[in-house]
């Protein structure tokens, strides 16, 4: 792919970036060939997005030299870096929820007529057309974001880069969002891409895809590149090794320990959603002392209700939940906690932590009114400072220190520091929904060994995940849900791919065993 | 939990006021040379007015007082979140619950004046606490509805003044019993007879008050934790809607004791007002002005209250009418408010891009119209 003769689409010289207290970038070479599809791989806080960033105007580095085309270049912002022909697609979509497709891909550069007053709306659509048509990016121009799919959005921010005549494409973690067959579908469309000229960053931490669909491979840690290999030239194991920077291994798992008492009971859970929709119907299943019960299926088909539901978070309309034989149905959050649950929410910004409270604060979130933490209605500062700087060291939550903000962790410190928090209040039941969301491949590991103890020591575990590779690793048993209600049981050891789908789309309802039709409806529940 | 330092006053938001306050002055010097007034003869009879004598020192003090409490009411309000508009209509509602306690009830001072002093608090927290119920459980949002409060507060308070407590031929209230004046009559004289009273020390003890009651209790972590991400603070077990009505009780409480301590210590007895007083309004500005941390609250409001009282002085000293001075209190807190103004002019090239000061002095004068 690589010609001696052409200038290499971009070629990054000893690029150095300094920020206060930290180096994020280490003097760091990066050659993107043409034509090529090139992954930059690293762990959360390794420096990929900080070179991603000057590279594309954000940041200026302190040091170093960048090269398009083999011109020596300075990019002193975004347009000039658009100029040059760079487009980034930004691991969180830019783009107005209230216009449509061919609104936002023209959206500031619009061909616009009588001096810019009046939007030439066919002609963008036009533009629109041609474009998805060339690369294969099939959108439909005239429906407006809001009503489009995750995958759908992410053609129309690529296509919004290519508008804008980008040779250069940067993707920042584009599959983190994606659903499995809209993966496949971005894999096929940046070949097309890169047939027709275009060369391709892909930033990424997981290993599959960068297996399947890159030329070449870039590590980088701690701020230094690692080292570059040709795909086919090298394994999963390798690439992980050198992004971690020893030796990783898979996660092996324990034996299986015959699990003890219920724990956490529910029996006929039902819940409305806005408009009297149903949202769970008919969830009854049990989680085991020292078991981990998997929850898969396609997100948005109950679980996060499901997992409301048992935390307290959201009121039922029927049915029960217990938790160690007592009855716990719609019962406040707080109570719950104290009943011995621990939530390992999905969004830790949003639910998880306080990101403006210190590491410290953020450790006691949720056990301060302990008599641990708290004291005659004050707070027990010494008690807690300990505490935390106790469960930084145990759990490994890299930080200057717990006087920091939480936001000034990297996500999978975090994702970590809620781990620590959670499992240190000596829990009965975990409730863990997508624990290892965007984390890289160390914390992933940091979190399942976690997870697979905390079972070994009798705790039980629902364990929510859209990775299926991580349901299926950790869980003894795997429900999956569809339409607010689950649809039968896998055992984690014989895992039926084939069947799995089904269940998941809803065609195989494994209560009656009964085979639906092919009309693509969802089943209607048999009660 | 650590950095006590800087909790009390930011660094880092402690050069931004300074050089404000210096920038606000010189808008406002510019103005009044403008309008063909002397502003170093203002600024020196200001200063004269403020420092002058000893019963000037003590009118300042006097001045301040209730504009640190309603600073801290404000800024209460703000670290759980919310924005308390309201403050105004807690301060009336203050003032109102101290003096109908101080005219009606009859007692011994030492059981009179503390009960003067909690009526009012009382009637401030339970004020502030309305608009925190509405917006807990009602959804209503807190500025507007306490927006309204705050009118419905200044005609229900003239209500009762004239229907139950009017002075005869007067527009205000029968005076307090002296057994509920906190009036600090040994240190008045001692000032030359400015009206020195027991509120200066409960507004310092606010400042004392507000630092411990938020870093230091556990209602104070779940105050905050609310204020910052009520989500997380629910995932953590909170309750989240009596989390927001207690604090919009703590800041009434606040706004309360700013009102109770006029009418107790300084004036002993209530006006029928056409208008609300402002102060509420100046908390707001003087708790923005404090960066919401307690050092802050109490310099802000220093700052705030001796231009205020000293303006009156630029007026006999230099000539230079109220509304020039109002200018230049709006100039100051308009320099506050927009930090970005005063970050972009500390950078190195600002002198390449300052081409345009009268731009700078329109925007200065346009907050003159200030509550």
């Amino acid at each position: 792919m690589s010609d001696a003769s052409v200038p290499a689409a971009v070629e990054l010289i000893g690029i150095t970036k300094r920020f206060p207290g930290l180096t994020a970038n280490d003097g760091i070479g990066f050659q993107l060939n043409r034509g090529e599809i090139h992954a930059l791989l690293g762990e959360n806080g390794a420096g990929k997005s900080t070179l991603m960033n000057i590279l594309f105007g954000l940041y200026q580095p302190d040091e170093g030299e960048i090269r398009i085309h083999g011109q020596s270049t300075v990019i002193n912002g975004p347009s000039r870096a658009i100029e040059l022909g760079i487009g980034m697609v930004h691991q969180h979509f830019k783009l107005v929820q209230t216009f449509t497709v061919a609104d936002n891909i023209v959206l500031g550069s619009e061909p616009a007529a009588a001096g810019g007053l009046r939007l030439k709306k066919k002609e963008a659509e036009a533009r629109v057309r041609e474009l998805s048509a060339k690369y294969g990016l099939e959108v439909d121009p005239q429906l407006r974001v809001e009503r489009i799919s995750v995958g759908m959005q992410q053609r129309v921010e690529i296509l919004k880069t290519l508008y804008r005549g980008a040779d250069i494409l940067i993707l920042d973690e584009p599959t983190a969002v994606l659903t499995v067959g809209e993966i496949e579908e971005l894999m096929l469309i940046l070949r097309r891409l890169t047939a027709e000229g275009k060369s391709i960053i892909l930033i990424t931490h997981k290993l599959k895809e960068i297996m399947k669909a890159s030329d070449r491979v870039t590590v980088i840690r701690r701020g230094k590149a690692v080292g570059t290999v040709r795909t086919e030239q090298t394994s999963e194991g390798e690439l992980a090794a050198m992004m971690v920077g020893r030796p990783v291994t898979i996660h092996e798992r324990g034996r299986r320990r015959a699990p003890g008492g219920i724990v956490l009971e529910m029996n006929g859970l039902s819940m409305q959603g806005e408009r009297g929709r149903p949202v769970l119907h008919g969830v009854s299943f049990s989680v085991r002392e020292g078991e981990i019960v998997g929850i898969a299926g396609v997100d948005g088909n109950g679980q996060h209700e499901l997992v409301e539901a048992v935390t307290g978070l959201a009121a039922v309309s029927s049915g029960t939940v217990r938790i160690g034989g007592h009855d716990m149905t719609n019962r406040p959050p707080g109570e719950l906690l104290r009943a011995g649950i621990a939530h390992i929410p999905e969004d830790r910004h949003k639910h998880g932590l306080i990101l403006d409270f210190t590491l410290g604060e953020n450790m006691v979130l949720g056990g301060h009114s302990s008599s641990m933490y708290s004291q005659y209605g004050f707070l027990r500062r010494k008690s807690i400072e300990r505490e935390a700087q106790l469960l930084v060291e145990r759990f490994d939550v890299r930080t200057p220190g717990i006087q920091y903000t939480a936001r000034t962790l990297s996500g999978g410190n975090q994702q970590k520091a809620i781990i620590a928090r959670e499992l240190s209040r000596g829990p009965k039941l975990i409730v863990a929904v997508q624990p290892t969301r965007g984390l890289d491949i160390g914390a992933i590991a940091f979190v399942h060994e976690r997870l697979l103890a905390a079972r070994e020591e009798g705790k039980a575990i629902l364990l929510v995940s859209y990775e299926l590779d991580e349901l299926f690793s950790l869980s003894d048993r795997v429900l999956v849900m569809c339409g607010g209600a689950v649809m039968g049981e896998l055992d984690a050891r014989q895992r039926d791919d084939e069947m799995l789908g089904l269940m998941m789309c809803g065609r195989i309802d494994k209560r009656s065993e009964e085979v639906l039709g092919h009309d693509g409806n969802r089943p209607q529940t048999v009660r | 939990m650590m950095g006590t330092g800087r909790r009390l006053f930011d660094k880092t938001s402690s050069l931004v006021p300074l050089i404000s306050i210096v920038l606000g002055l010189l808008v406002g010097a510019a103005v009044m040379a403008a309008g063909g007034y002397d502003p170093i003869a203002a600024y020196r009879s200001l200063l004269d007015k403020v420092f002058g004598s000893k019963f000037d020192i003590g009118e300042t003090l006097r001045q301040i007082t209730p504009l640190i409490f309603t600073g801290l009411s404000v800024a209460f309000a703000f670290r759980t979140g919310l924005f308390n508009i309201g403050a105004e209509g807690q301060f009336i509602m203050g003032m109102t619950g101290a003096t109908v306690v101080g005219v009606t009830v009859d007692l011994p001072a030492f059981i009179h004046a503390p009960l003067a002093i909690a009526a009012g608090a009382m009637a401030g927290g339970l004020w502030g606490a309305l608009t925190g119920y509405l917006k807990a459980r009602r959804g209503v949002n807190e500025v507007i509805s306490s927006i309204m409060l705050n009118w419905i507060a200044l005609y229900l308070s003239n209500f009762i003044i004239r229907q139950f407590l009017l002075e005869p031929g007067q527009q205000r209230s029968r005076m307090i019993h002296e057994s509920a004046s906190v009036s600090l009559a040994g240190l008045s004289k001692g000032m030359d007879y400015a009206r020195m009273h027991i509120g200066m020390l409960f507004a310092l003890a606010g400042v004392a008050l507000f630092y411990v009651l938020l870093w230091r209790t556990k209602q104070g972590y779940e105050l905050r934790a609310v204020g910052h991400n009520p989500e997380a603070a629910r995932y953590a077990g909170m309750k989240v809607s009596r989390t927001i009505i207690k604090a919009m009780f703590i800041s009434g409480l606040f706004a309360g004791l700013a009102g109770t301590f006029e009418s107790l210590g300084v004036f002993h007895y209530e006006v029928i007002a056409a208008s609300s007083p402002g102060y509420g309004f100046d908390g707001i500005a003087v708790s923005l002005l404090g960066g919401n941390t307690p050092l802050g609250i109490l310099l802000a409001a220093a700052l705030f209250g001796a231009l205020t009282y000293g303006s009156a002085g630029m007026s006999f000293g230099a000539d230079v009418p109220t509304e020039i001075a109002r200018i230049v209190i709006g100039a100051v807190i308009f320099f506050v408010a927009s930090h970005g103004i005063v970050r972009w002019l500390l950078k190195p090239d600002w002198f390449r891009k300052l081409n345009r000061p009268e731009a700078e002095r329109e925007k200065g004068a346009a907050v003159h119209e200030h509550p």
